[in-house]
């Protein structure tokens, strides 16, 4: 056993408004400087989409993640010795298409027209060129709420194996149905981005997890962009070097909450840490799909399990994180409850960002009424469901249904118990019966409430103890960094010649 | 010979040479030292896709493979004259040459191309990027024209050519080698020491850093604050 931390996330999708601050927050820190205009650390996606860049999901196009080949796990975009062939020109590099060009108005236009008969309007101006910009064809959330959907809806890649009735019925008028599906950097196990640098710019903090890609050392071969399968590294065009979300580590290592984390609305997030064996990583990634989430989360390890604890002790893990670790929200909601799933595990990097899977749209009824309990099958609203099972199972389940039905159910079963408590119109023995058919007991339904409802910044955010001594070794010599952009930089972050 | 010349041709090629080689080797590890995040091949790849293809593949292709050219004649003059004693041989190796130096120009004038005309290129668009462009146009076309007016390099660059570089490698310089040649093998020569002069000041720095270590990593990083730097991962 060889146990690691991991500084993890549960984004609890039920509770998602789609209001867009914590992509907000996030570009107001970090990404409002010179070419990373377009870059969205975290972006909010209404689902079905095509998402950010268009079509992230669709692997044929971008070549994303990890594939098995030969009971050898092989990156998709690229390998050794095509790398060598392929470094002047990446064949699998998206480009600013893909995303968009990033514009502003020409504000100063308002003012400063010259007098006439009609009103003046401020023109965009590209950021990339300062250039009048013709048309704006796309923009970092331009199908949201399902914002021409016909288009960009429909060719949601999660979509392919559904039937023609699922499809249609997911878009017909009245019967509309959607969901918001926020997304940063999972800082996976196995991460591809790291596996795919040349230069090995990009790596996982032993520490924390944090993947992160270091500014002195990348030389924009840009191998990472395209082996991401969820697109969650930036090139940056003006520097020369890619940049991707750093999980807000300087607030991290102070205490406080990563920025999104903080200011989000809905208070779906949740962060804390998850005690994991690193030395499965090879063996979990190349399980076939269908055992993947069971694997993964086997891989996890109980921070009560006194022989689990002695390991961590033994690789150097203090106390602090370890006691950190028991009181983790993410393990409850993924290891105890076993509610919240990794997206697209598939793509075989194992991520730790989970998701909770959204019990809203699927409860809502086809003809417009609330819940219908009155039925001898407690979930048969979750088999109709208007957003198809299937679709929801190729974004959380790998393809696969039970995982994603267990969660659902299970979320459904604590709603009829608290309805139960606090409304009851429904008897505590049906409800009793629903906790028991989705595998729960009061207890844990209480848990659950507890940590979904009513829960304090305090509860959400579990914020392990930055190692004091280690704090001080970064700041050895605090003279070395005046005047600088941030650790590790002797002078500002200058494009080269 | 008169003496102006002869006077020139010792400023050119044998203080010019030493005059670009310190400037290389000073300012590339100055500038690693001071200044490591200007170090980075700059793509522009994500700003244009399609004719970045067609300038930088065929112009990287044809340019390694011709400096691998030069650099073999340079270790190996006898063993390339021992090939070439056969002409067909000689043929071979000469029109596989020229094959490669097209090719360069070929990617080289897309890149010119798709530096003019894209504006959004334009933007990432330096003056040393222009210098260099143009460096190495100079470069590419005279050495093209020695290749096909006076024929047979292959063979005459390992007797004259590579001798006046062992000579400088000694700290000798031997002019003698250099000053009777033609005036574009010259230019050649002269251009060629600017390139290395004027390399450390531009993007030309990436060729320093590709990333060898690469081929023999294990896929995973992983950095500690505390256990010595990079352990790789365990997994992957
Ligand atoms: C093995 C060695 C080399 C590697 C791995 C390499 C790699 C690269 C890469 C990745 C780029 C950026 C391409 C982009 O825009 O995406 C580039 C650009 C460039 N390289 Fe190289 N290169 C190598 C050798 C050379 C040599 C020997 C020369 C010339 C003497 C050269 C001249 C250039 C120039 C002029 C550009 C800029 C082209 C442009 O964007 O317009 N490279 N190289
Ligand atoms: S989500 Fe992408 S960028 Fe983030 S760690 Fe995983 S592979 Fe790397
Ligand atoms: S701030 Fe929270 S609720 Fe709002 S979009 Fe982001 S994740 Fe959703």
């Amino acid at each position: 056993m060889n146990v690691r931390s991991q500084i993890a996330m549960v984004f609890h999708l039920d509770k998602c408004i789609g209001c867009h601050t914590c992509s907000i927050a996030c570009k107001n820190v970090w990404t409002d400087r010179k070419g990373t205009e377009y870059m969205w650390w975290n972006n909010v996606e209404t689902k079905p989409g095509t998402g950010f860049p268009t079509q992230w999901e669709n692997q044929d196009k971008y070549n994303g993640g990890w594939v098995t080949f030969q009971e050898k796990l092989e990156l998709r975009s690229t390998s050794k010795t095509k790398t060598v062939f392929n470094i002047f020109h990446n064949p699998h590099q998206p480009s600013m298409d893909d995303y968009y060009e990033p514009w502003t108005y020409d504000y100063q236009h308002l003012f400063n027209a010259p007098e006439g008969n009609d009103q003046p309007t401020a023109i965009p101006l590209s950021l990339v060129t300062g250039k009048p910009m013709e048309t704006i064809e796309a923009g970092p959330n331009w199908d949201d709420d399902l914002g021409g959907s016909p288009v960009y809806a429909a060719n949601d890649p999660n979509l392919k194996n559904l039937p023609e009735d699922q499809r249609d019925q997911l878009f017909a008028i009245e019967r509309l149905v959607y969901f918001y599906f926020p997304r940063i950097c999972n800082h996976c196990l196995n991460p591809s981005c790291v596996a795919a640098c040349p230069s090995g710019a990009l790596y996982k903090r032993g520490e924390d997890g944090i993947v992160l890609v270091d500014q002195q050392r990348c030389r924009a071969w840009r191998a990472c962009v395209a082996a991401c399968p969820y697109k969650k590294v930036f090139y940056n065009w003006f520097t020369g070097k890619s940049e991707k979300c750093i999980l807000c580590f300087p607030r991290l290592e102070t205490g406080q909450a990563p920025a999104c984390f903080h200011s989000c609305v809905g208070r779906i997030r949740y962060l804390g840490v998850l005690l994991y064996d690193a030395e499965r990583i090879e063996e979990v990634a190349k399980r076939p799909d269908i055992e993947l989430i069971d694997a993964h989360r086997a891989m996890i390890l109980d921070p009560h399990d006194p022989e689990v604890i002695a390991a961590a002790r033994t690789n150097g893990i203090s106390d602090g994180v370890i006691e950190s670790a028991q009181k983790s929200p993410v393990y409850q909601f993924v290891k105890v409850w076993k509610l919240a799933l990794p997206p697209h595990i598939e793509y075989r990097t194992l991520p730790m960002l989970f998701y909770v899977p959204p019990l809203s749209p699927v409860m809502a009824r086809r003809d417009g009424d609330t819940v219908d309990h009155v039925s001898d099958n407690l979930f048969h609203d979750i088999d109709e469901s208007r957003v198809p099972m299937q679709f929801l199972a190729n974004l959380f389940g790998a393809g696969h249904e039970g995982k994603v039905r267990y969660a659902l159910a299970k979320q459904k079963a604590v709603r009829l118990y608290r309805r139960a408590v606090t409304v009851g119109d429904i008897t505590m023995a049906m409800a009793e019966r629903a906790l028991r058919e989705a595998d729960c007991t009061v207890d844990e339904a209480e848990e659950i409430y507890r940590l979904t409802s009513l829960c304090t910044f305090d509860d959400r955010f579990v914020i392990p103890p930055a190692q004091r001594e280690q704090a001080i070794e970064m700041m050895k010599d605090p003279h070395e960094h005046r005047q600088g952009a941030g650790f590790g930089f002797l002078t500002g972050p200058r494009r080269g010649l | 010979m008169d003496s102006w010349a002869h006077y020139l041709d010792q400023v050119l090629f044998a203080v010019l040479p030493y005059v670009a080689v310190f400037t290389l080797i000073l300012v590339t590890i100055q500038r690693y030292r001071a200044q490591r995040f200007s170090y980075s091949s700059l793509s522009s790849q994500f700003l244009e896709n399609r004719q970045h293809f067609w300038g930088l593949v065929p112009f990287h292709y044809g340019i390694l493979t011709i400096i691998a050219g030069h650099v073999v004649a340079f270790l190996i003059p006898r063993e390339i004259l021992a090939w070439n004693s056969h002409p067909l041989r000689l043929y071979i190796l000469e029109l596989s040459a020229l094959v490669f130096a097209l090719m360069t120009l070929i990617g080289l004038l897309a890149g010119m191309v798709r530096r003019w005309t894209n504006p959004k290129i334009r933007i990432v668009t330096s003056a040393s990027d222009w210098i260099i462009y143009l460096l190495l146009f100079v470069q590419i076309v005279s050495g093209i024209y020695v290749a096909v007016f006076y024929p047979w390099g292959s063979s005459w660059f390992s007797t004259s050519a590579a001798p006046y570089l062992w000579s400088l490698v000694k700290l000798n310089p031997d002019v003698s080698f250099v000053a009777s040649m033609p005036h574009m093998v010259k230019l050649h020569i002269i251009n060629a020491f600017l390139l290395i002069g004027f390399f450390p000041f531009t993007r030309l720095v990436h060729i320093l850093v590709i990333p060898n270590p690469y081929l023999w990593r294990k896929p995973q990083v992983v950095r500690w604050y505390g256990k010595p730097k990079e352990t790789a991962g365990g997994g992957a």
